[in-house]
Order: structure tokens, then sequence, then C-alpha cells
């Protein structure tokens, strides 16, 4: 078997010489007469968060395969195929800088989904409005998407939009009166827990306490949670956790006897809250996308089988990042063939544009939002789906939406 | 305050095992194991795949986790660390070679076990109390198996011919040559336990804190921590930093706000460095 493999000098020059003439021929062929669009995707693909923006790519990479698969996206009456271009940025502004750089002035791209946090969002700013791109962070820092800022627009549902609703939530329904918050020690979700103590303080809930924070890479939550714990919170709020934290912090709580309600802004994946924290995560409340079976149209299903092949596995965050590609395109569709160089011609879509939300099994309209957040509608209409752990799976509460 | 103790008690242990692999690497082979982390996010996953996913017995995943994580560490020695030693004049060479074997396994182990979080249940369950703290029996176990591994280790060093080697090796590595000892032998020896070491902390810990391919860095990041406070190459040292950070951690989330405490750690560390840099247990001259 191993002589099999072995290969001498001379095979391998004649295979690369193969190889070489059979690229020459493909780019001959009629694969080079086919329109191509560009999409970029930029965020952090490895180390600790590596999931952001993993799930970001493989979302973009299924929904590519998807519209492949039938012919191409129709634009302006031509055909194109879409090809994903990807950079990581290890969650690195400097890298995310020479990454939209790479993207926009080399690869020639207008439209990049990511990056993931507040400070390499910020830092494709310059980039992208120099160059007239246009990109979909998954950050929540209002100054992104509020004039005179113009060519983010936020791809999911921030957490200050999502919390006020959940507290209320909470509030009617399980009588809960006081809170405490616990976050990763990062900007984003220092960012994340001050707006929604802001909101909770509105809302009348008692602030039992908004200074517990871990570090990023902690991997013992006992003692940062034996002291939120200590001031018995009918409700503790998880700001931005990481879907790998989740798990650990619910589960410290429930182990040193806290049985009040446990919830994040974020979206988690049910595999790995199962998996770290059993039946203890089971009431805990998060925010989904198109990721629970009850609410999922067939189109999503399809995109699940998808996004496994590519991916390996399903991950519940991607409920949420699924409606990037998908509305680029439309829009595009929309504002037609020369948008996709000219992004002044999609900014002009953005207003009236609307489509049906093709995840969802009920009908349900897709378009553009953000006006009352951000002065401008610089947010994918992302429906706000409220899951709750029931049994080990996902039970959709509600599913509301912003303006 | 019970609960202080007890956090402080689990946090100790947990961190002395994973101190000592790189300490034992440090003292035997003086290299600074960058890819230290990444052995104990190897070991976490092994106990994850054999443990968790296939159902066997969690003795066995451990077992596959110390062994796995031994044998890329006596690979690394063999191959890669053995080589640079030789021919490089600068010592650098080795710890930038250790950084790049800490990026392979960390970019190796996101494209073979994936993004995600990975967890697997409490070996054991229930909470104890012990006055008005909280234990559950699971971190127990993890804290008695890991003392239990650290008395292994101190008496395998300290009575064992091999161990012997291995201090003989640290202390004067030409004597020890010309003493007869097979050095090579050793250095793999060592570098495959301290490795080992490391997954075994690695197997223990996902009972608690799960695994992901990330995790390494944070990892290796403590360990540099407890080794500078304790001494580098000292295996009592590196005990002891254990103890220092484990409680000083347990302290700070009690009685500080949570931001404070990391950055409070890090002070005193520079600090006392400016006093001591050989550490606590550390000789001035090496």
């Amino acid at each position: 078997m191993l002589a099999k493999l072995r290969l001498d000098r001379r095979s391998v020059v004649a295979g690369a010489g193969a190889l070489a003439l059979a690229g020459i021929l493909a780019g001959a062929g009629p694969a080079s007469a086919e329109n191509v669009l560009k999409i970029g995707v930029l965020g952090v693909m490895s180390g600790p968060a590596a999931s952001w923006g993993l799930v970001n790519k493989y979302c973009a990479e299924a929904t590519a395969q998807m519209v492949n698969d039938k012919g191409g996206v129709e634009i302006g009456g031509e055909k194109y195929r879409i090809q994903i271009v990807s950079v990581d940025d290890r969650n690195d502004p400097k890298l995310t800088v020479s990454g939209a750089e790479r993207l926009i002035q080399q690869e020639g791209i207008r439209y990049i989904i990511g990056p993931n946090v507040d400070t390499t969002a910020a830092s494709v700013r310059p980039v992208a409005e120099k160059n007239g791109a246009i990109y979909f962070p998954y950050a929540f820092s209002k100054s992104l998407y509020t004039p005179p800022a113009g060519n983010a627009v936020l791809g999911m549902i921030a957490s200050y939009q999502a919390g006020p609703i959940i507290y209320k939530y909470l509030m009617d329904k399980a009588g809960v009166k006081s809170v405490a918050f616990v976050a990763r020690n990062e900007a984003d979700p220092l960012n994340q827990r001050n707006e929604g103590v802001d909101a909770a303080k509105k809302l009348g809930l008692r602030i039992v306490s908004a200074d517990d924070t871990y570090e990023p890479g902690t991997t013992d939550f006992f003692p940062v949670m034996s002291k939120v714990v200590a001031g018995n919170p009918d409700l503790i709020v998880l700001s931005g956790a990481a879907p790998a934290d989740s798990p650990l912090l619910i589960r410290a709580a429930r182990e040193l006897g806290y049985n009040g309600v446990l919830s994040t802004e974020t979206a988690q994946d049910i595999k790995v809250l199962n998996e770290g924290a059993g039946k203890n995560a089971d009431g805990f409340i998060s925010v989904g996308g198109a990721s629970t079976p009850e609410i999922r149209s067939a189109y999503m299903e399809d995109f699940v089988k998808r996004y496994e092949k590519i991916a390996g596995e399903w991950n519940d965050e991607a409920g949420t990042k699924v409606y990037a590609l998908e509305i680029i395109l439309a829009t595009l569709q929309k504002a037609g063939k020369d948008a996709i160089t000219d992004t002044n011609l999609y900014k002009k879509t953005l207003d009236g544009f609307s489509m049906k939300n093709p995840f969802l099994k009920q009908d349900a309209e897709l378009r553009y939002v953000g006006t009352s957040y951000f002065g401008q509608k610089r947010q994918i209409g992302v429906p706000m789906v409220v899951n709750q752990v029931e049994n080990g799976r996902f039970k959709t509460l509600f599913v509301g939406s912003v303006e | 305050m019970q609960q202080i103790l007890v956090n402080g008690v689990v946090l100790s242990a947990n961190y002395a095992l994973i101190a000592l692999g790189i300490t034992l690497i440090f003292s035997i082979m003086n290299i600074l194991n960058f890819a230290h982390g990444q052995m104990f996010m190897i070991g976490g996953f092994m106990v994850y795949y054999v443990y968790g996913v296939h159902g066997l017995s969690y003795g066995l995943a451990l077992a596959t986790a110390a062994l796995v994580a031994g044998a890329i560490g006596a690979l690394f020695e063999i191959g890669l660390f053995r080589r640079v030693k030789r021919i490089a004049a600068r010592e650098e060479n080795s710890m930038l070679l250790a950084v790049g074997t800490a990026l392979l396994l960390e970019n190796g182990a996101l494209f073979a076990f994936g993004e995600k979080q990975r967890g697997v249940p409490p070996v054991v369950g229930g909470v104890y109390r012990i006055g008005d703290a909280f234990l559950p029996a699971n971190r127990l176990l993890v804290v008695l198996v890991s003392l239990a591994l650290i008395a292994a280790l101190l008496l395998f060093v300290q009575y064992t011919k091999p161990g012997r080697a291995m201090r003989a090796l640290a202390q004067d590595r030409e004597v020890t040559c010309l003493m007869g000892v097979d050095v090579g032998r050793i250095s793999v020896l060592g570098f495959a336990l301290g490795a080992a070491l490391a997954g075994l902390a690695g197997g223990l810990l996902v009972t608690v804190s799960g695994v992901n391919a990330g995790i390494g860095t944070a990892v290796s990041t403590k360990a540099f921590i407890m080794i500078m406070i304790g001494g580098a190459g000292v295996v009592a040292g590196s005990i002891l930093g254990a103890v220092a950070l484990g409680f000083a951690e347990a302290i700070g989330y009690a009685l500080l706000p949570g931001s404070v405490t990391y950055l409070l750690i890090f002070v005193g560390m520079i600090l006392f460095l400016c006093f001591r840099p050989q550490g606590l247990m550390g000789k001035p001259w090496g």
C-alpha cells in the first residue's frame, strides 16, 4: 500500500504538468465566460472566538452553493455565479484592516459579511467608506450604523434591542423583580452589559450586581459565579456570553444552588449547551434566528442540510447569520447590476426594500430596519426569535421584530 | 469566606497539574513550551471523544489523553526540538519553534475537531455542602485525582532512576552526560511526561470547563504566570505558583470587581519579578 503511494520525481513533474495543463484548459473553457459575483467574509475564524466568524463563512458558503446549484443569481438580466472569499482577522483590528484592503482593493469586492466585534468592525469603516464598500458587521456599537456612518449594515438583532423585550417578558411571565449581570471582560460584552443595565433600570428592575466580569479563556467559573449567586437575584443576565462560556456559567450557577432565571441576548447552540450544562440548561433563555425546527421553512431545512455538509454539523448560531447573503443578493437584484460595483445604488434601495422571509414557515417580511435606533435603515430585519431550553431542546417563546 | 477557600483549593489543584508539566519540560530541556496549552486542549478532546462521544470508561479516556499528548510531545522532541537545539546557536530558535508547534496544534485541532465548544457530563453527580460553601462532587474528584497525580510525579522524580536522571539533567546537562546517562532518552521522556501531564489536566478539566480548539493560549498564559511566580524549572515552585494564582483568583473574584482581579494579578507579578526575578523558589543563577 505504501509503495503505491510513493512518488518518484518524474511522476511528480508529470503530475504537476498535467495539473497546470488542466488549469489552462479549464481557464480557457466555458467557465471563464461566466459572470462571477464575489462576496467577502471577514471575521475571526481561529482562536477562542473562531465559531463567530466560521459560522458566517459556512452560512455564506452554504447559501452560495444553493444559489450556484440553481445556475446562479440573476441580476439585471444576467446570471452570476457566487464566489465567497474569506479572510480570518483573528479578532485583531490590524488584520481586519489588511483583510478589508485585500478584499476590496485586490479582489474588487464591494460587499463584505463581517467582522464580528466592535473593535474590528470600527477598524473597517475608513477602508469601506474610502473605497465605497458595504459591510455587514455582527457588532452592536451604534456609531457604526448612525450617520455620518453609512456603509455598515448590522447583520443581526443587537443586545440592546433584545434585552429589554426579554426582561419585560420575564417581569410579566415569571415575576422577575431583580437582576444581576455578569460579562466577559472585553469591549463588546461590557458594552452589552452597560446597555442591559440601562434597559433594566428603565423597566424598574432592581440591579443586584453589575460589575462582575471574567477573563477571556476562563476555565473555572465557580469563583465569579459564587459572588453573583450570593446576591440571589431573580434573573442573571450573561451579557454578550460566547457560546463556549454560557454552559459553564449556567452549570456553575446551578451547582451553587441558584434556582432563578438565566438569560443572554446572544445566539447559542443547543448541542453546546447540552454537552456543557446538561439538564442545568433547562429554562435558559437566548436569542435565535431561524433556528428552531418548529418555525423553519422547507428552504431553511435545505439550508441546514447544506450547512451540515460544509461544516460537518449544524450550529444554531447560524440561525441568526443565515440572512446576510440572502438579503444582499435580493437587494442587488432590485438595485440592478450596476449596484454590484456602485454601492450608492445599493444604499438607495435599502429604504423601500422588502422580500418574503424565505427561512420562516409563517408568512413574514424581510427588510432593512434600524431607523428608530440609528436614524437610518442600516440593519437586516432578522426576526427576534427568543428561545428557551426545554428538555434539551430549544423551544421558541416568541418571535418579535425591531423597527 | 468558606466558598473562597473551597474555590481557591480547587483552582490551585487544577493549576498545579498544568504548571507541573510546563516546568518539567523547561527544567530538562530549557525550552519554554508555548504549546503546553494546546497539549491540554488535545487531552480535553481525547476525553471528549472517548468518554463523551463513544461512552467508554473515564479512566480509559484519561489514559488516552495522557498517551496521545505524551506521544505528540515525544514526537516534537525527537523530530523538531532535538534538531533545532543541536544546530541553532540562539535559544530563541527553540522558543520560536515552540510557538510554531502551538499554532500548528491549534489550527490542526480547529480543522479536525471543529469550532464548537465541547463538553462531557460530570463523572460523578451531586454537590457537597461544606459549611456555607458548595463543592460539586465532580470538582472534588478532579482535585483528588490532581493531587494523586502530583504526588505520583513527585515520587517518580524523587525516587526512580529515570526521575533522578531528569533531576540531574535539569541541574547540569554536561555532567549528566559524563555520568553515562542517555540524555536523548531522558529528554524524550521528560518532554513526553510534561506533555502527558498537560493532556491529563485537559482530560480532567474537560468535565468541569469543557474544551475548544482555541483554549490553549489562555491555559499557556496561566501556566507561564505560575512558573514565573514559583520559579521556572523548579517543581515545588510551580506548585507554589499554582496555589498563589488559584487563591489570588478566588479571593479577587469574591472581593473585587471582576475586571480588577487579573489587572492586580499582573501588576503584582510585575512588581514581584522586579524584586525577585527568579521567582519564589528559583535560583538567581538559573
